[in-house]
Parts: C-alpha cells; sequence; structure tokens
C-alpha cells in the first residue's frame, strides 16, 4: 500500500498526498466489512470467544449482521448439512456484490470428519457457493481465523473498482505469459 | 425397587405381555415386552403407585439386524428407581403403538426413531421426519442404508 507510506509524511510534499482513487476506496472497503452471521456447529463456538472481549473480533471493524442485504462477506462456521445448504445458497444470493464467503474449519471447507460416512453433510460449502478464503482446524483457534481475515483484507484491497474488467484480462494475459495457473478468488491460509 | 420386583409385578399383572427379564448383560437390566401391548403397560407403568414412572429419560429405535427395536429408558423421579423397557418389531413392517399419550416427551423421540429407523408409531398426532429433510428417503440408521450419491442436485459422496 503506496498510500500509507504517503499519509505517514504527509507535509514532505509540500502538503499534498497524491494517492490513487481505487486504494482509498479499496482501503475504506476493507477496514469495515460486516458479516452475516452463520454459526452452524462447534466451529461457531470458537467463533464467539472471538467475538468476545479477549479477541475482540470488531476490532478489525467487522460488525455481526443478521440480515444477508447489510452483510460484505458470509462466515461459514461449521457442518454443512444437505439439508442447510440450500439455505446457505439462498442467502449468499441475497448478499449485495461485492461480497465473499470466509469457510471456517474443516467440516465446511471439506466436510471434515463426516467426509466418508456423513450420508447428510455436503462436503465442503465451496459445493454451493464460491468460497474466498479457507480456514483450516477443527475448530481453528481465534488466531487462525484472524489470519484468514487479514487473508480477506488483502485480497479486497488487491480488488480492481475501476475498469475491473480490463484489469482483470490484463492480469490474466501477465500470468499466461509467466506460465502461472492461478485460480481466481482462491487464497488459503497456512495454519500451523 | 430393583429391577427383577418390577419384573415380578409385571409379570403378575399383565402376563404374557411380559417376556422375559434380562440382568446378566454389562448393560442395565431390561424387560422385554411384547409390542402390542405397549400402551397398557406403560400406563400402568406410570399410573401404579408401586412404579411411578413419571420421566421417560429416552426412547431410540434400534437396528438388530434381523429386527427392528425400541428401547424405552424410564426413570422414577419420586421412587428414584429405574427400568429399560424394549419391544422387537418384525423388520419388515415395524409397528408399534405410540406412548405419546403417557408421556409428551415420546411426540419428538418417536418421530425420530421413525426419521432414522422407519418405525411407524400408530395414532401418532404428527409422526413426520424431524431431523432429515421430509424428502429425505430412506432410514439413515438402519444397518443396510446406503448413502444416496445425489440430494437435491447436490453431490454427496466426497
Amino acid at each position: 500500500m503506496g498510500l500509507l507510506n504517503k499519509l505517514d509524511n504527509p507535509y514532505n510534499a509540500g502538503g499534498i498526498v497524491l494517492g490513487v482513487a481505487e486504494d482509498v476506496l479499496n482501503w475504506g472497503r476493507s477496514k469495515s466489512d460486516w458479516y452475516l452471521q452463520f454459526g452452524l456447529a462447534c466451529c461457531a463456538i470458537e467463533f464467539m470467544a472471538l467475538n468476545a472481549s479477549h479477541y475482540d473480533f470488531m476490532r478489525f471493524g467487522c460488525i455481526p449482521r443478521t440480515s444477508p442485504r447489510q452483510a460484505d462477506f458470509i462466515i461459514v462456521s461449521g457442518t454443512v448439512t444437505l439439508k442447510m445448504a440450500e439455505r446457505i445458497k439462498r442467502l449468499y444470493e441475497q448478499m449485495a456484490e461485492p461480497k465473499y464467503v470466509i469457510s471456517m474449519g474443516s467440516c465446511a471447507n471439506c466436510g471434515g470428519p463426516y467426509w466418508e460416512h456423513g450420508y447428510h453433510v455436503l462436503k465442503g460449502v465451496d459445493r454451493v457457493i464460491p468460497v474466498d478464503v479457507y480456514v483450516p482446524g477443527c475448530p481453528p483457534r481465534p488466531e487462525a481465523f484472524f489470519e484468514g481475515m487479514m487473508k480477506l483484507q488483502e485480497k479486497i484491497k488487491m480488488q480492481a473498482i475501476f475498469r475491473k474488467r480490463e484489469k482483470i484480462a490484463e492480469e490474466d494475459a501477465k500470468n499466461a505469459a509467466e506460465g502461472k495457473i492461478v485460480v481466481p478468488g482462491l487464497v488459503e491460509v497456512d495454519n500451523h | 425397587m430393583q429391577a427383577n420386583e418390577i419384573y415380578e409385578k409385571l409379570k403378575a399383572e399383565y402376563g404374557d405381555a411380559i417376556m422375559e427379564l434380562v440382568s446378566d448383560e454389562a448393560t442395565e437390566a431390561w424387560i422385554r415386552i411384547s409390542p402390542d401391548k405397549i400402551l397398557e403397560v406403560c400406563l400402568g407403568l406410570r399410573d401404579d403407585k408401586g412404579f411411578k414412572f413419571d420421566y421417560l429419560a429416552n426412547l431410540s429405535g434400534m437396528d438388530y439386524k434381523d429386527s427392528i427395536g425400541v428401547v424405552y429408558h424410564l426413570y422414577s423421579v419420586e421412587l428414584k428407581h429405574r427400568i429399560t423397557l424394549k419391544a422387537i418389531l418384525d423388520r419388515e413392517n415395524p409397528t408399534i403403538h405410540t406412548v405419546e399419550r403417557v408421556w409428551k416427551t415420546a411426540n419428538w423421540h418417536e418421530r425420530e426413531a421413525f426419521d432414522m429407523f422407519g418405525i411407524i408409531f400408530e395414532n401418532h398426532p404428527n409422526l413426520i421426519r424431524i431431523l432429515s429433510p421430509y424428502d429425505w428417503e430412506g432410514y439413515p440408521l438402519r444397518k443396510d442404508y446406503v448413502t444416496p450419491q445425489e440430494y437435491n442436485g447436490f453431490k454427496v459422496p466426497y
């Protein structure tokens, strides 16, 4: 982020701060993400700890919403049953663009312990909605979730707002020239 | 009251409906009863001054491979004694009378047993699935249940 460096010494350049409007907008967006609560199982318990005073999730600028219409992203925390999968899809579709998804915990990532004998479990929420960040763990520690949250903020900061399609095409051409295979929207958190 | 005392008293009252007492297993002693007399026996267990089984702690279905069973765990809050009843049903047509009118808590327990094992509880006021979606096919906790390949467009296997 070039913008913040400039803000550190605003008067060196004669009191004028030069920045990219996109950076400013993305900075604002990444620091005030409202999320749709979607606690489904024991990950939601960990998520409650995350929200409480010790870990204080709100310092990320995240405010819990109970309506998909007011949410910027959705945190799917817990086991997604087939019965619930339909509801998740519907709620995701009701969210306003731009929207993001964090999949929290092994169950939401890939089915977790139910991967083989869970007749009623959807093996990964990415089968119904596109996931931006996967947070591994069973359940993930709040610290692990924070890393996921920061990955999401990174992603939002890098996003194109103006001339979006042109920029994406440019990036794709560049990646193709370098021989890189990029899966759009895939940021994985390494959890040790 | 001990399990054998309960068994003796029930046997004297209901005769052949009380089939056997099994007390040599690692689990609690249980009494096998005839499925067609379940309502009478349960009403007696609840209302008799010597039994006072006012609390149905659990009602669950069982799959014994060649038959289907219903297990009732009863407890008396006042007399502090407990007993387990088992009714063994035909696998092809597992039907038993509801005990919902004896203990209200049986309502949801019986719906669960219906949902998971396909046990039909006759005269139950609302015998519909409780955990699975209403359009689910099959009874998932039966031993011969096969996990579906697909549900409403979702792929089920990993």
